[in-house]
C-alpha cells in the first residue's frame, strides 16, 4: 500500500506536467467562438472583448503578441490555423498581412458604411478601429510654435543637433517615411531623410515617450512621436509625468497642406478562418460607436468612426487637419522607406 | 661551516590545535635532512611553515642567519628562495616540460633561462622532453621535472614533501638515490619529509624524528637505529622488542636470557630494573648456547629468517639469522645475545 | 537508455553498431537541428536584391558593433566573473559568506528590464541628471554625462546580467582546484597576485570560456536591450530584414554569418588549446586555505565583489521596487497569481525536459565518441547564439506543416478537424526552448560528467552493479551538482525568456516575462515593475538553492 503510495506520488509530477502540456489544447470545433491573435497589448483589449462576450454571448480565446510574429505564425499554420481575426496597432502590418495572404475579403456593409474609405483596405481585407497621429512636440521654453511648419520643414539647420526621433526599426517612423515617398518622391524623401539625420541631437533610441521626455530634460528641443504617449503623460497620476507634460508642446504639422500623418490601428479576418461569423460580429462590434470611443480612450486614440466622442484630454489637443492618404499605400511603400533610412544613417 | 637552516622554539598552531611545538634544529650548507615520523606527527606542517605557507605561534626560522619567519613577521613564500617538491608534484598540466622547468626563472634572459632549463633536464635524463606535456611522461619523468622545477631558481633550501610516496616501493629507493645524488651534485641543501624510514636513511645525512609535534632526536641515521634518544624512537626506528633487566653494575645487566655485558651512556643506581632494546641482529642463532627458545612464527626475508622466540621466563625477541638455518615452528634453539652498546629506558608499568 | 541491457546483464551481450540508445542519440541531435536547419535551407535559395542593399548600408555597422558589444562583454563578464570568484573561493573578507550566493542574483534579471531601470534612472529625462541639473543650475549639455543608450550602455547592462554564467562555472572550478599547484607557483617565486594569473586562471580556463561562451551567445542573441538602445546588431538586422523588409532570405543570410561567426570563435579557442589539459595530476585536494587578508585589503575584496551586486541587482531591484510601489495595487490583478504559476511550470518542464537530451548525449560522448556525432553537437548546442524569434519560426515551420499533414489526413479519413496538435499547445514552447537552451545544459551536463573517471565505472560493475545501478548509485550522486545547475541555469533562463514565449504561446496562456514585456513596450515601465519583480523573485529561489547546492559539492570534501 505504502510503497503503491508512494509510486504514484513520484508520478504524480508527470501527470501534473501531461495537463499542463494539453491544457490549452481544447480550442476544438466550437461554434460560438471567435479566436483573436492580437498584436495590440492585453491590457488595451481585454476589457473590451469581455464586454463584447457579454453582450453577444460569443466566447473569446486571445493570444497577444508581436504583430510580426503573429503574422509569421498565421502564415506557417496554413489552413489549420486557430487564428479568425488578426488585430494590430499599425497599418504597415496589416497591408504585409495581405500581402501574405493570410487575410481575406470582407464583404459587410457596416464595416463598410462606419470607417471612412481611406482608412480601410481597398480591397476591403482590412479595417481601421483606431487611429493616432504622428506630430511634432518641442520644448514650450526654447521653441515658439511659430517656428515650426511642416515634417519637411524639420530638415532646416536651425534644427541642427536639436532633433530626435526613435529608430527606424520602428513601424510607425517606417509609415511616416512611407507616407513622405507617396507625396514626394522618392528622391526628395532621401533628402529630406538624410537632412532629418543630420538635425538629430542623439543617436536614436528609445520609445516614443522617451523622445517626450527627452524634449522636457532639454536633451532636444523638437521631437517628433505618436499623439497617444502625450495623452497618457497628460493623464497621469504622477506629478513627474505631469511636469513633462507641461513643458511640452504639441504641434500639428502640414496644416495648411496635406494634414498630420495618421496611422491606424485595425483588424481583418484571415483566410483560413473557421469561425468568419463570429469574427465578422467581432468587428461589427469594435466600430460600434461606444466601442469606438472606448477602444480609442482608453489608448488616448481617436476614433476612425466619424460621429464617436472623442476624450477631454484628446479634445484639449484641439482640432487638426489629418492626411487621407489611403492607408494601402504605407503598407505598399514599407520596403522602400526602410531601405532609403538604411541608406540615411538613420539607425 | 655555519648553519645553513636554523630553526629555534617553533610552534605552530592549526585551527587553534598546537600541531608542531617547540622544534629546534639546523642544517649546514650542502646537507640533506629528513622528517621522519607517522603520519599526524606535525611534519608536513613544520615543512609547509619553512616553506612560509603557515606562519608560527612562536619560535623563529633562519636562513643563512637571515631571520624568515617568526611569530610577527613572514617573508611571503614568493620571495623566501626556497624551493619545494610536493607530494602529488603539482606540475602544471597547462604547461609543458620547458613552462613548468622555467616558471620560476623568467626573471632571467632568455638564452640564461634556456641554459639552464637544458642543463637541468639533461641531468635528469630528459633532455628531448622539452616540449611534451606532464601527462605525457611515466610517474618517474614527472618525478624528476617536478625536481629540477624546484631547483631551477637555485633555491637557498629545497624541501621535498613525500615525494616519492606516489611510486612503487622498488622504483622508490632508486628513485631517492637518484634525486640524492643530483641534489649533492649541485651542492643544494634540502629537507625531506617522509614516514619512511628506508627513503629517510637512503636519502638524507641527518634525520629528524617526530611524534606529537616533537622533535624526538636529530642525528645520523645510524645513531637513531643504534642510540634511539628516547623509547619511541626506539620504537619507531627498525624492529626491537624490550625486554625486562636489572643494573648489576656499570657493565651488566641481568635478563630472563641470562647476563648481559655492553657499554652504557649512563648507569642507574644499581639494583632498578629497566627496559632493555633488543634489536633482531642482536640475538645470535648459536646451536650450542646454554640459552634456549621456542620458535612462535618465522618469516622468510631471502638472506635471513627473523624469527620469533619466546623464552622460558615470558620474553619475546626477534632473531636474524642466515636463511640456511631453516628451523621450524614450535622448535627449540639456541640463541646468544651479542650487545656492545646497552640502550636501555626507565621501566613502564605493566 | 539500453533497458534490454539492463535486464539481460546475465546473458553476454552483443556490440550492435546501431543499438536503440545510437537511434535515440540521432533522433534527438537531429530533432533539435531541425529548425538551425530550417533556417538554413533558406541559404540554398539566390540572394536577394536586398542582400546587396544590405551589403552596402548596414552590415558594416551589424558586425562592427556585434564585435565591440562581444568584446566589450566578453571583457566585462571575464573580469567580474573571475575576479569574484576567485576572491570568494581564495580569501576570507567581511561578507563573503553572503556575497558567495548574492553575486548569482543577477542571473535572475533579465537584461531587457535591468536596460529599462537603468534608462529611467540615468536618461536625460532620469532623475540623476535631473538632480545635476537642479543642483547645479544647469541645462542639458551644459554637462558631461555618459549616454545610457549606447554601445557602451548595452555593454554595461549585457555585463551585469551575464557575469554570473562565469562567476558560477569559474567559483566551481577554483574551488576544486588543488591548492599544491598554486603553492608550488608561490615557491617558485609568484605572488599570491601572480599565482592567480599565471596558474589560477589558465587551469580554470576551460570553466571561464565555457562560461564565457554562454555569455557571449547570450549577447549575440539579445534583442530586447539592443534593440532598447537603438544599438543595430545582428539581431536587430535579422529582425529588420525579416519582418521590415519581408525578406527570409537575406534575413537567414545574416543569421547564417552569425553563426559563422560563433563557429569560429569556438574553434579558435579548441585550437589554442590544442594538447595542453587542465584538469590536475593529482587526486590530493587539501581545505582551501581561504587566506585572512589584511583588514584594509580585506574590505576592498568586499567592495570588489560588492560591486557587480550593487550593480547588477540591488540598484535595478530597488528602481521596480519603487515603481511598483507605486503601482503594484492596479497591477496585482486576481490573474497574477495564474500568470506565476505558469512561468514557473513552464520554466520547471523545460529545465527538466532540456536535461534528457542533454544527458543522452553526453553520455555517448563520453562512451562512444566519434568526430560526426561531436560535430552534430556542437551544431545543435548553437541555438544558444540564435536569437530566440528565429528559433520560433525554424520551430514553427516544420512542426506547422506536421499539424497541417495530421489535420488534412484526419479529416480526410475521419472527418475530424485536429487542428494543431503540436504548434497549438505548450510542446511547441518547449521544444522551442530544448532548442535553444541544449548548449546550457550540455556543457553543465558534461562537465559533469567529466568528473566521473572510467575506472569507477568499471570498479563498480566489478562489484556487481549493473549498468542502470551504476548511473543510480555512482554517477548520479557526483553529478547531482552539475544536474542542478543545469536544470537551475535554464529554469532562469525560460523564465526570463521572451521572443520565443510571445509568438509561441498557446491561446489565453501568459507568463510573468510576457506581461512584463507587453506594459513595458507599451512605455508604461512602471507598470510592468511588478511583473518584473516576480520574475525576479521566482528566478532568486533556485538560484540560491544552487549556489549552497555547489559549496557542498566540492571534491575532495
Amino acid at each position: 500500500m505504502i510503497g503503491n503510495f508512494k509510486h504514484s506520488l513520484r508520478f504524480s509530477p508527470i501527470l501534473g506536467l501531461i495537463i499542463f502540456l494539453t491544457q490549452s489544447f481544447v480550442y476544438a470545433a466550437e461554434d460560438n467562438l471567435v479566436n483573436i491573435y492580437s498584436a495590440r497589448k492585453e491590457a488595451l483589449i481585454l476589457p473590451l472583448l469581455e464586454r463584447f462576450q457579454s453582450e453577444t454571448g460569443i466566447n473569446f480565446q486571445l493570444v497577444t503578441g508581436k504583430a510580426d510574429g503573429l503574422l509569421k505564425r498565421i502564415e506557417i499554420e496554413g489552413e489549420a490555423t486557430p487564428a479568425d481575426v488578426l488585430i494590430t496597432s499599425d497599418v504597415g502590418r496589416l497591408h504585409r498581412a495581405k500581402s501574405a495572404g493570410i487575410l481575406q475579403q470582407v464583404d459587410n456593409a457596416i464595416l463598410e458604411k462606419m470607417v471612412p474609405v481611406h482608412l480601410q483596405d481597398k480591397d476591403n481585407y482590412w479595417f481601421g478601429i483606431s487611429q493616432r497621429a504622428r506630430v511634432i512636440f518641442y520644448g514650450k521654453d526654447r521653441v515658439d510654435p511659430s517656428e515650426l511648419s511642416t515634417y519637411e520643414a524639420l530638415t532646416d539647420e536651425k534644427w541642427r543637433g536639436r532633433f530626435c526621433i526613435r529608430s527606424s526599426s520602428n513601424v510607425y517612423n517606417q509609415s511616416l517615411v512611407a507616407s513622405m515617398i507617396e507625396h514626394l518622391g522618392l528622391e526628395e524623401t532621401e533628402k529630406w531623410a538624410n537632412g532629418l539625420v543630420a538635425n538629430f541631437a542623439r543617436s536614436p533610441g528609445g520609445g516614443d515617450t522617451d523622445q517626450i521626455r527627452a524634449v522636457a530634460a532639454g536633451q532636444c528641443d523638437v521631437a517628433v512621436a505618436n499623439s497617444y504617449y502625450y495623452g497618457r503623460l497628460i493623464n497621469s497620476d504622477k506629478p513627474k509625468d505631469l511636469a513633462v507634460a507641461g513643458k511640452v508642446g504639441i504641434f500639428w504639422p502640414n496644416q495648411e497642406g496635406r494634414g498630420a500623418h495618421v496611422n491606424v490601428s485595425g483588424a481583418g479576418i484571415t483566410k483560413h478562418a473557421k469561425h468568419p461569423e463570429a469574427a465578422q460580429a467581432l468587428l461589427e462590434f469594435l466600430v460600434k460607436a461606444e466601442s469606438q470611443s472606448w477602444y480609442a480612450e482608453v489608448n488616448n486614440e481617436y476614433p476612425v468612426t466619424p460621429n464617436s466622442q472623442i476624450s477631454e484630454t484628446l479634445q484639449s489637443f484641439g482640432d487638426f487637419t489629418a492626411d487621407t492618404l489611403d492607408l494601402t499605400v504605407l503598407g505598399e511603400n514599407n520596403k522602400a522607406a526602410l531601405q532609403l533610412m538604411d541608406r540615411a544613417g538613420w539607425r | 661551516m655555519s648553519e645553513h637552516l636554523r630553526i629555534t622554539d617553533l610552534c605552530v598552531d592549526l585551527a587553534g590545535y598546537p600541531v608542531v611545538n617547540n622544534i629546534n634544529l639546523s642544517l649546514k650548507t650542502g646537507q640533506i635532512g629528513s622528517l621522519l615520523g607517522p603520519s599526524g606527527c606535525g611534519k608536513t606542517t613544520l615543512l609547509r611553515t619553512i616553506a612560509g605557507f603557515e606562519k608560527p605561534r612562536e619560535g623563529s626560522i633562519y636562513i643563512r642567519d637571515q631571520l624568515i619567519s617568526d611569530q610577527s613577521q613572514a617573508i611571503p613564500p614568493e620571495h623566501r628562495k626556497i624551493g619545494m617538491v610536493f607530494q602529488d608534484l603539482a606540475l602544471f598540466p597547462h604547461l609543458t616540460v620547458e613552462g613548468n622547468v622555467e616558471f620560476g626563472i623568467r626573471h632571467l634572459s632568455a638564452s640564461k633561462r634556456i641554459a639552464r632549463v637544458k642543463s637541468l633536464l639533461e641531468l635528469i635524463g630528459l633532455g628531448g622532453y622539452l616540449k611534451s606535456y606532464p601527462h605525457e611522461l611515466s610517474g618517474g619523468q614527472q618525478q624528476r621535472v617536478a625536481l629540477v622545477r624546484a631547483m631551477a631558481p637555485r633555491p637557498d633550501l629545497l624541501l621535498l614533501d613525500e615525494p616519492f610516496s606516489g611510486q612503487d616501493t622498488e622504483r622508490r629507493e632508486q628513485l631517492s638515490l637518484e634525486v640524492r645524488n643530483i641534489l649533492v651534485q649541485d651542492g643544494v641543501t634540502a629537507l625531506l619529509v617522509t614516514h619512511d624510514q628506508h627513503e629517510a636513511f637512503t636519502f638524507a645525512d641527518a634525520i629528524g624524528v617526530l611524534n606529537h609535534g616533537r622533535l624526538r632526536q636529530w642525528d645520523s641515521a645510524f645513531n637513531l637505529y643504534h642510540k634511539p634518544a628516547d623509547r619511541f624512537v626506539a620504537d619507531f626506528i627498525g624492529q626491537g622488542v624490550f625486554i625486562t633487566g636489572k643494573v648489576l653494575n656499570d657493565r651488566e645487566l641481568e635478563t630472563p636470557l641470562g647476563l648481559i655485558r655492553g657499554e652504557m651512556d649512563h648507569v642507574p643506581t644499581i639494583g632498578t630494573e629497566v627496559d632493555l632494546l633488543v634489536r633482531p641482529d642482536d640475538v645470535l642463532h648459536d646451536d650450542f648456547s646454554p640459552v634456549k627458545a621456542i620458535i612462535e612464527t618465522k618469516s622468510f626475508r631471502g638472506a635471513d629468517h627473523l624469527y620469533n622466540l619466546t623464552f622460558p621466563g615470558g620474553a619475546d625477541v626477534l632473531c636474524l639469522a642466515p636463511s640456511h638455518h631453516n628451523h621450524k615452528v614450535g622448535e627449540k634453539i639456541g640463541v646468544k645475545l651479542d650487545m656492545d652498546h646497552l640502550v636501555f629506558f626507565p621501566k613502564v608499568g605493566e | 537508455m539500453n533497458t534490454a541491457a539492463i535486464t539481460n546483464s546475465k546473458k553476454p551481450q552483443k556490440l550492435r553498431a546501431f543499438s536503440p540508445w545510437t537511434v535515440m542519440n540521432v533522433f534527438f541531435t537531429f530533432t533539435i537541428l531541425m529548425p538551425i536547419i530550417t533556417i538554413c535551407a533558406y541559404l540554398f535559395q539566390p540572394p536577394s536584391e536586398n542582400w546587396g542593399h544590405l551589403v552596402d548600408t548596414v552590415l558594416p555597422d551589424y558586425i562592427q558593433n556585434s564585435l565591440w558589444l562581444m568584446i566589450g562583454v566578453a571583457f566585462g563578464v571575464t573580469s567580474m566573473g573571475t575576479i569574484t570568484a576567485w576572491l570568494t573561493s581564495m580569501y576570507q573578507f567581511p561578507g563573503r559568506r553572503l556575497l558567495i550566493w548574492a553575486l548569482l542574483l543577477p542571473l535572475a534579471m533579465p537584461a531587457y528590464i535591468i536596460a529599462y531601470t537603468y534608462t529611467g534612472m540615468l536618461d536625460a529625462s532620469g532623475p540623476v541628471q535631473e538632480g545635476i541639473r537642479d543642483a547645479f543650475g544647469l541645462k542639458y549639455g551644459e554637462y558631461w554625462f555618459p549616454e545610457i543608450r549606447s554601445i557602451g550602455g548595452a555593454i554595461a547592462m549585457l555585463s551585469l546580467v551575464l557575469y554570473p554564467y562565469v562567476y558560477l562555472l569559474a567559483r566551481a572550478a577554483f574551488i576544486n582546484q588543488s591548492v599544491c599547484v598554486l603553492e608550488a607557483s608561490r615557491t617558485l617565486g609568484c605572488g599570491a597576485w601572480g599565482s592567480f594569473l599565471q596558474v589560477g586562471l589558465p587551469l580554470a580556463r576551460p570553466a571561464i570560456v565555457a562560461g564565457l561562451s554562454l555569455a557571449l551567445m547570450e549577447t549575440l542573441a539579445d534583442f530586447g536591450t539592443v534593440q532598447y538602445f537603438g544599438v543595430s546588431t545582428f539581431t536587430t538586422g535579422i529582425f529588420r530584414t525579416w519582418f521590415g523588409m519581408y525578406d527570409a532570405v537575406a534575413a537567414s543570410q545574416l543569421a547564417a554569418l552569425l553563426m559563422l561567426f560563433v563557429f569560429v570563435l569556438v574553434l579558435m579557442e579548441r585550437w589554442s588549446r590544442r594538447r595542453a589539459r587542465f584538469h590536475h595530476t593529482t587526486n590530493q585536494f587539501r581545505r582551501l586555505p581561504e587566506a585572512q587578508l589584511s583588514p584594509g585589503k580585506a574590505w576592498l575584496a568586499t567592495l570588489a565583489c560588492f560591486l557587480p551586486l550593487l550593480f547588477g541587482f540591488l540598484i535595478p531591484v530597488s528602481q521596480l521596487i519603487l515603481w511598483a510601489f507605486a503601482t503594484y495595487q492596479e497591477m496585482l490583478d486576481d490573474r497574477f497569481i495564474e500568470l506565476a504559476i505558469n512561468s514557473f511550470m513552464l520554466a520547471g518542464a523545460a529545465a527538466i525536459l532540456v536535461l534528457i537530451p542533454a544527458l543522452s548525449i553526453g553520455y555517448r560522448n563520453r562512451t562512444n565518441p566519434s568526430i560526426a556525432m561531436t560535430f552534430c553537437t556542437r551544431l545543435a548546442s548553437m541555438g544558444y547564439a540564435i536569437p530566440s524569434t528565429v528559433i520560433a519560426i525554424g520551430v514553427l515551420i516544420p512542426f506547422g506543416a506536421m499539424d497541417n499533414l495530421m489535420n488534412d489526413w484526419m479529416s480526410d479519413h475521419f472527418g475530424i478537424q485536429t487542428g494543431l496538435l503540436l504548434t497549438g499547445t505548450v510542446f511547441i514552447l518547449l521544444f522551442a526552448y530544448t532548442v535553444r537552451f541544449l548548449a546550457v545544459s550540455l556543457q553543465t551536463v558534461e562537465a559533469g560528467l567529466g568528473k566521473i573517471k572510467p575506472s569507477m565505472d568499471d570498479s563498480a560493475r566489478s562489484m556487481g552493479l549493473s549498468r542502470g545501478q551504476v548511473m543510480q548509485r555512482v554517477h548520479l550522486p557526483i553529478m547531482k551538482g552539475s544536474l542542478l545547475t543545469a536544470i537551475v541555469i535554464v529554469f532562469v533562463d525560460v523564465l526570463k525568456e521572451l521572443p520565443a514565449t510571445l509568438m509561441l504561446r498557446p491561446f489565453n496562456f501568459n507568463t510573468l516575462a510576457v506581461r512584463a514585456y507587453e506594459l513595458a513596450s507599451d512605455e508604461r515601465l512602471a507598470d510592468s515593475s511588478t511583473a518584473a519583480l516576480a520574475i525576479v523573485a521566482v528566478g532568486i529561489i533556485p538560484v540560491v538553492l544552487l549556489s549552497s547546492a555547489i559549496s557542498r559539492s566540492r571534491a575532495g570534501s
